[in-house]
């Protein structure tokens, strides 16, 4: 993976640019010695590594607008992060950049109940949007894994998802309004606690832009009173072409479960040997969770139930209770951390129409054969975004080029069936070269027309989402 | 009249067009500031090129009408849950919409407030920009952050940011039944509270509007489930007064005209308000003897129909946007008479920044300023 090189210009100031920084930021608010910038070397893509030249940390968005007036004056990349949980290297920095972190825009500004919103720093994060919010039984529902550390910076950066966008949808879908401060220090808000745009729907413009729009400091957020109860089914089935076709019968038949996640038989191996949540030794496993009050609960699950029989199940077992729910969800819920116990690992992301599930299985499966890695599935079958989980030895010379390639081939193959390299990960830097994949060039230079506008000096985390060689004049044209 | 049958003709017609065009699907929505142009139709693009039940999609060709859609959709049991808006009885228009036109103008009825907007159940789009150029965006996959997504901002663009030719769409099983409570009488305070109590609460309420002093909330679902949560909302909403309860059946023709705004379709003019719902009391009080106001999505969209003169409706609807400046939301005048709509700002003016990036953004999705120019001015 290619970054561009760092501009002499801009490291040959470093001393200036530090010194301006401090000028209108608090003391503290600025990283810059060796040992502290290096822990904003990486976000997690770890495979990928470069300290920045330095890092600031605003507690407002009036000093986010300084310290952008700076860099803009001083032509200084800047790349933002919200917690670094990025799986896509969406926060790696370059030599030449400033690393913006919104962690110290944490406030919780504003919670209406009646209108159903708050109003959150952008670098709170995600489960703590929740958290000021559930004593009143309240939640803000896109979950994605990472949701104990992840920013709500991030999650509008990325439109992140989680596991129970099914029903409640994504980010983009939750998010009403931001405060943001374009590249040349310029603070605006857009949106606000209505719901829909006056004019052309920058809002939604901006949620999914990877950072490269403008930096969030505020969002308000759509709350939602939580639900009576949730109770999930676990089945296994003794072929993913099955359980596939179930997925597909559960959806057809009117229930709309909150949640649908799928494991196959490498990820339920794993998993049982480091969670024992005593899952059924099958070839797929699907964990199927439903919402409402306790009568709901069960005649959702005996609609799913009746289906899932049609399909010969080998296992059907449904929770009774929070305890039974709690061990059901145990093995999903390890199921990363299982595949770390094993090796090294890379997630992907890609999205699938679902009726193509068992065939894209079928190829998964060749295509690890082939390149001689194991690749585990676990993902979101409801909506077709897989994440396939690809196992290496990173102290292996080779094998991440080898997991590399064999991950493009994955991802080209969900975009080959009519899918996405992406479905709730972000491009940032692990999936831009593949856009070409997905993308005409006349596709790629409309999206960025658009950065054109924001960031007319392409400043603004500038080396993601688009192929280098096709961003390339751009960023050339505004050094 | 250009009526292209294919993309590329359509792509052709744009590429090769010496002067503005004005740009229809079904022409059933006359909204926004008359503009001169040649005029263009996206009806000659029809079909739906796939259906998923299966997967909750469909793609369909820009010029297909609703009704194709809604009619493969029902024979699966399945619909646009958004609850796309019908302008026809409100605009005394005639024609037949397509999905198209539905897209470009982000129409979402009564359940927008549950499930969601045009927008957010918008996956992917074809379309022809002011140069001619075919673009696609999104896909028809339900999660996809691959680039940006332009797929929302061409959503209610009207036209003026590309013309859709093909898009792609979630769609969502219909559910078994459903039912509605009936509040009565209530103060515009009290039925946003009402509304708002409702929406607050885990009972999934998927409708909430109040019109012509009556309260209506909507529940959706299998039998039992709205039956139980009838009654759980019932004994929440207790101290609003006596609740009465409308069958299925009649819901359904209920909700279509609170959706479409059947009330005022004798009013000279209707304004379309956008606002966090605890302020639309604050907006009611713009109200005069010849103005009446009919409320959705618990109290955040208001339609405010007017009788008065152009004179008088001008001014009312100067009033609410200059409200909507002081208090956040906006004020589009959707209804009006042409020479009235040209003479004011039918869209809610935008502050400085936003206004600078939109006709940035107009410049390059639409250099030459072709695209049905100032009709969302």
């Amino acid at each position: 993976m290619q970054m561009p090189s760092p501009s002499t210009a801009v490291l040959s100031r470093k001393a200036q640019i530090i010194e301006r920084l401090q000028k209108v930021l608090p003391e503290s608010a600025v990283i810059h010695t060796e040992a502290e910038v290096r822990a904003y070397e990486c976000d997690a893509l770890t495979a990928y590594k470069c300290p920045p030249l330095c890092a600031v940390l605003p507690a407002t968005t009036e000093e986010v607008s300084a310290a952008l007036k700076v860099c803009h004056e001083l032509g200084v990349p800047v790349v933002p992060r919200g917690s670094g949980t990025s799986l896509a290297g969406g926060a790696l920095p370059t030599a030449d950049c400033v690393i913006l972190g919104t962690a110290r825009l944490n406030a919780v500004i504003e919670t209406n109940y009646p209108d159903r919103y708050i109003r959150v720093g952008s670098g709170r994060t995600n489960l703590s949007v929740t958290g000021a919010v559930e004593d009143m039984n309240f939640f803000y529902a896109p979950d994605p894994s990472s949701q104990l550390a992840c920013a709500i910076a991030g999650n509008v950066a990325m439109n992140s998802g989680g596991a129970h966008c099914l029903k409640y949808g994504v980010t983009t879908n939750n998010l009403l309004g931001v405060k943001m401060v374009m590249m040349d220090g310029t603070i605006t808000d857009i949106g606000g606690a209505h719901l829909d745009a006056a004019g052309l729907d920058l809002l939604g413009l901006i949620c999914g832009s990877e950072g490269q729009l403008g930096v969030v400091t505020e969002a308000t957020l759509r709350i939602l009173h939580k639900p009576e109860g949730a109770r999930p089914v676990l089945m296994g089935f003794d072929d993913n072409e099955v359980a596939g076709a179930c997925v597909s019968d559960i959806i057809k038949a009117g229930v709309l479960p909150v949640a649908i996640e799928f494991m196959d038989r490498p990820c339920i191996e794993a998993t049982e040997a480091f969670a024992h949540a005593g899952y059924p030794m099958c070839e797929a496993l699907l964990i199927v969770e439903v919402e409402g009050s306790d009568a709901e609960i069960d005649h959702q699950l005996s609609l799913i139930n009746e289906i899932a029989r049609r399909h010969n199940p080998v296992e059907l077992r449904e929770s009774k209770s929070a305890e039974e729910s709690a061990a059901i969800w145990l093995g999903r819920k390890s199921a990363f951390g299982a595949m770390g116990q094993i090796n090294d690992y890379m997630c992907l992301d890609g999205t699938i129409p679902v009726s193509s599930l068992p065939m894209v299985l079928r190829k998964i499966k060749d295509l690890s054969d082939h390149y001689g890695l194991k690749v585990g599935n676990v993902f979101h079958a409801g909506d077709g975004n897989m994440h396939p989980l690809i196992l290496f030895d990173a102290n292996k010379p080779g094998d991440l080029e080898l997991c590399e390639q064999l991950g493009a081939d994955i991802l080209k193959l969900c975009v080959d069936v009519g899918g996405c390299l992406t479905g709730e990960h972000g491009v940032g830097v692990e999936k831009r070269d593949l856009m070409t994949h997905q993308f005409d060039p006349q596709d790629l230079e409309a999206q960025m027309a658009v950065k054109d506008v924001f960031d007319p000096a392409w400043l603004l985390n500038p080396a993601k989402v688009f192929p280098l060689d096709s961003s390339e004049t751009r960023r050339i044209a505004a050094e | 009249m250009m009526t292209p049958k294919t993309e590329a003709e359509l792509a052709d017609a744009i590429k090769s067009a010496p002067a503005p065009l004005h740009i229809t699907g079904g022409g059933t929505r006359d909204i926004g500031t008359p503009i001169e142009g040649a005029p263009l139709r996206t009806t000659g693009l029809t079909g739906i090129t796939l259906y998923e039940p299966g997967a909750l999609t469909l793609v369909a060709q820009a010029g297909t009408s609703l009704a194709e859609i809604e009619t493969a959709l029902d024979s699966e049991n399945q619909r646009l849950a958004f609850e796309p808006m019908d302008h026809r009885a409100l605009l005394q228009t005639t024609g037949t919409p397509t999905i198209g036109g539905v897209v470009a103008a982000n129409v979402s009825g009564s359940r927008r407030i549950s499930v969601g907007a045009c927008r957010d159940h918008l996956l992917g789009v074809r379309y022809v920009d002011g140069q001619g150029t075919i673009i696609k965006n999104g896909g028809r996959v339900m999660k996809n952050v691959t680039g940006y997504d332009l797929v929302k901002v061409l959503a209610g663009s009207y036209g003026t940011l590309g013309v859709l030719s093909e898009i792609s769409l979630k769609v969502l099983p219909k559910p078994e039944t459903s039912t509605t409570l009936c509040l009565h009488d209530l103060s515009v305070t009290d039925s946003v509270s009402a509304m708002s109590a409702a929406l607050g609460s885990p009972f999934e309420v998927t409708g909430a509007a109040t019109v012509a002093s009556t309260t209506y909330l909507r529940l959706e679902g299998f039998e039992a489930s709205v039956a139980y949560r009838a009654e759980r909302l019932r004994a929440l909403l207790a101290g609003y007064g006596a609740i009465t309860q409308i069958a299925h059946s009649d819901g359904e023709t209920l909700w279509r005209d609170i959706t479409n705004v059947q009330a005022f379709k004798d009013h000279a003019a209707v304004t379309r308000v956008s606002v966090q719902p605890s302020h639309a009391p604050k907006f009611a009080q713009a109200l005069t003897d010849d103005s009446d106001l009919a409320m959705d999505w618990g109290g955040g969209l208001m339609w405010f129909g007017m009788r008065g003169n152009d004179a008088q409706n001008t001014d009312f609807h100067l009033k609410l946007q200059a409200m909507a400046r002081q208090n956040g939301g906006h004020a589009t005048l959707i209804k009006a008479p042409a020479s009235l709509r040209s003479s004011l700002s039918v869209f809610q003016p935008e502050n400085q920044t936003v206004a600078q990036l939109t006709s940035a953004l107009r410049a390059k999705f639409d250099p030459r300023g072709i695209l049905n120019p100032g009709l969302m001015t």
